[in-house]
């Protein structure tokens, strides 16, 4: 898994950190763009928020929609970041080097959209904080923890400041590296953020150490927050399509599928836009689709067996809403999507090697992906709640509004931009990490050839 | 006396390392001299004597911490406020295990940041003796010494091939 040149410090230094110290126009016209339609959500939200939830598509009994739909979709990208980030540290996979930082960023991101859509879903965004934060605001009346919307809050809060605080100690080496190129007022900053790291050895094996350690802990974390999730469902005694105990594990591998697949694409935009070819080579995407391809496969065992399962209980509820979903149309035609999509198009792709060295290809592949897992959330939340069951006549499909759509399309373009700033201000590529790959690398001969290693200290 | 700071820098890891055996051999203490590097290398990589921690304590004390907050938080709200349910008891176990498993991994995540910026020795006021080409490939070797052992400091640091040399406040 060595196929790049050996690279200099200084090289290394001048290559990653270019996107901080030059400013080319492109870079903040992309970010005046994904600027702009953010802008337009918030307007459509604060139009929603003026005149009331009345102007979106929700209605009894949908009463979740777009908005629940993304904020389940973006908790489920903010996984793979990190998961991928800690699985491959615990492993030490040598492939991870550049596909950590920018996994680790894309986690934070997400995460913090999708802490926005119940907000906005709430219509009265600020009345949240009564049922959320943990004091007494009125009438003695404390958050109530047996419900699920109080596990949500607290799960998705301590994922984001790990991952923050993950993100922040693996910094810590890379804004050094900053403020040693930097002058003045930019220095200064860069100087505090540092915390006056100087890279002797006892920092370092702190460091690497830390690396392990959080991992090891946020793991966990991050096999909780999507079960939890899955919770505000499952819990659902009403909703009956919900109320499965397949759900937590069948919730987290499908967040682990679409946030691996929006890593791939962020590594390869990266590449592009900021000519990493060196950093970001075919062998990384060659690893990621392998990844994918078990990935898949386990998400696609789940869905069978919760197909499966809803159908195998006989009850007529539970039926009712797989012949809604699946024998229905247009719903029908949306469930044929969702598996082709999620599934087949992309696993099709990725069992050739010539696709999965292609970045372009791989943005292809993983982006049907995404398109698959955001359906599937679709899928899982509106016909269950549709009641179109038997001896129900007040059942009630959904169709979005345009405020809806504009602020779903605005998330998307939120965490485009935050990602650029980002690479604006810090290295979305770790460069203690790349530089430690240059020292451990070497190439030893076995019989007559001479093949790449990497020298690993246990 | 006041000690004096000596910084020598190597483009090569193999040198610094020399110039560590040297300042061993003049008899400066291995805790008044020290490595600074760009990327991380292996331990002992220059010969220096493994640092000692206790960073694993922290996660352990952080996730009492967060454990006793979740379960006081927990109780503490539902007792608040004794509503009945249902016949059941006021404090509900199952979702108490949720909150608190979340406050426990909270502290022992906060508690884990805490003590590696505890145990790195940061922050750091001032970077002190030091050279901005350390994050360019460059290995430094800082020693701390009295001002009259300052010469013999630097002639072991040239003799193992340092290309540039600086005195000051460590």
């Amino acid at each position: 898994m060595q196929e790049g040149r050996a690279l200099a410090d200084r090289q290394i230094n001048r290559d990653l950190l270019h996107t901080i110290f030059t400013h080319p126009k492109w870079q903040w016209g992309l970010i005046a763009f994904f600027g702009i339609i953010v802008l337009g959500a918030m307007c459509a939200a604060g139009y929603m928020f003026n005149r009331g939830l009345g102007v979106s598509g929700l209605n009894r009994p949908v009463m979740w929609g777009f908005f629940i739909t993304n904020f389940v979709f973006w908790i489920g990208i903010s996984h793979a970041g990190v998961m991928l980030s800690a699985i491959l540290r615990l492993s030490k996979a040598e492939w991870r080097r550049p596909a950590t930082r920018a996994a680790e960023v894309l986690t934070v991101f997400s995460l913090m959209t999708a802490m926005l859509m119940p907000l906005i879903h709430a219509g009265r965004p600020w009345r949240v904080f009564y049922w959320v934060f943990p004091f007494d605001w009125a009438r003695g009346v404390y958050p109530n923890v047996r419900s699920a919307l109080i596990w949500d809050p607290s799960a998705v809060f301590t994922y984001l400041t790990s991952s923050t605080l993950f993100v922040y100690i693996a910094l810590l080496p890379d804004l050094a590296v900053i403020r040693d190129r930097s002058t003045g007022i930019r220095r200064q900053i860069y100087s505090v953020l540092a915390l006056g790291w100087r890279g002797n050895p006892r920092q370092w094996k702190l460091q690497i150490i830390a690396g392990v350690l959080l991992s090891a802990l946020i793991l966990p974390v991050f096999v909780s927050v999507h079960s939890i999730v899955s919770f505000d469902f499952s819990m659902a005694i009403a909703v009956k399509s919900w109320h499965s105990t397949i759900f937590p594990p069948y919730f987290v591998i499908g967040a682990v599928h679409s946030g691996v697949a929006a890593v791939v694409i962020v590594m390869a935009v990266m590449r592009w836009l900021y000519g990493w070819q060196e950093y970001i080579r075919p062998e990384h995407f060659d690893a990621l689709g392998r990844l994918l391809v078990v990935v898949a496969t386990g998400w696609f065992f789940f869905f069978v067996l919760e197909f499966f399962f809803g159908l195998y209980s006989l009850e007529a509820d539970e039926i009712a809403v797989k012949d809604f979903l699946s024998a229905q149309a247009p719903w029908s035609w949306w469930f044929i999507t969702f598996v082709g999509t999620t599934y087949f198009i992309p696993v099709g792709m990725w069992l050739f090697k010539g696709v999965r060295r292609n970045p372009g290809l791989m943005i292809i592949a993983c982006i049907s992906v995404n398109i698959g897992m955001w359906l599937e959330r679709f899928l899982i939340i509106v016909p269950g709640l549709a009641q179109k069951q038997v001896m129900n006549f007040t059942y009630f499909t959904y169709a979005p509004s345009v405020v809806e759509v504009v602020i779903v399309i605005g998330t998307f373009a939120l965490v485009c931009m935050l990602m650029l700033l980002f690479a604006k201000v810090f290295p979305l590529i770790p460069l203690y990490d790349i530089k430690e790959g240059e020292i451990a690398r070497d190439e030893i001969q076995i019989g007559r050839r001479k093949v790449p290693a990497v020298l690993r200290e246990e | 006396m006041a000690k004096t700071g000596v910084l020598g820098l190597y483009s090569d890891a193999n040198y610094a390392a020399e110039a560590g055996d040297g300042l061993q051999r003049m008899g400066i203490s291995d805790n008044d001299y020290d490595f600074l590097t760009g990327a991380p290398y292996p331990e002992g990589a220059f010969g220096e004597k493994e640092s000692s921690h206790r960073l694993y304590v922290f996660p352990f004390v952080g996730a009492l911490c967060g454990l006793t907050a979740g379960i006081l938080l927990t109780s503490m709200t539902q007792m608040a406020y004794p509503l009945v349910t249902g016949g059941k008891p006021i404090l509900s176990l199952p979702p108490m295990a949720i909150v608190t498993y979340e406050g426990t991994m909270l502290g022992a995540i906060l508690f884990t940041v805490l003590g590696i910026i505890f145990e790195s020795r940061l922050p750091r006021p001032s970077l002190g003796l030091y050279d901005d080409r350390i994050t360019e490939g460059y290995v430094g070797v800082l020693v701390e010494c009295e001002p009259e052992e300052v010469d013999r400091v630097e002639q072991v640091l040239t003799q193992a091939g340092a290309e540039d040399i600086k005195r000051g406040k460590v």
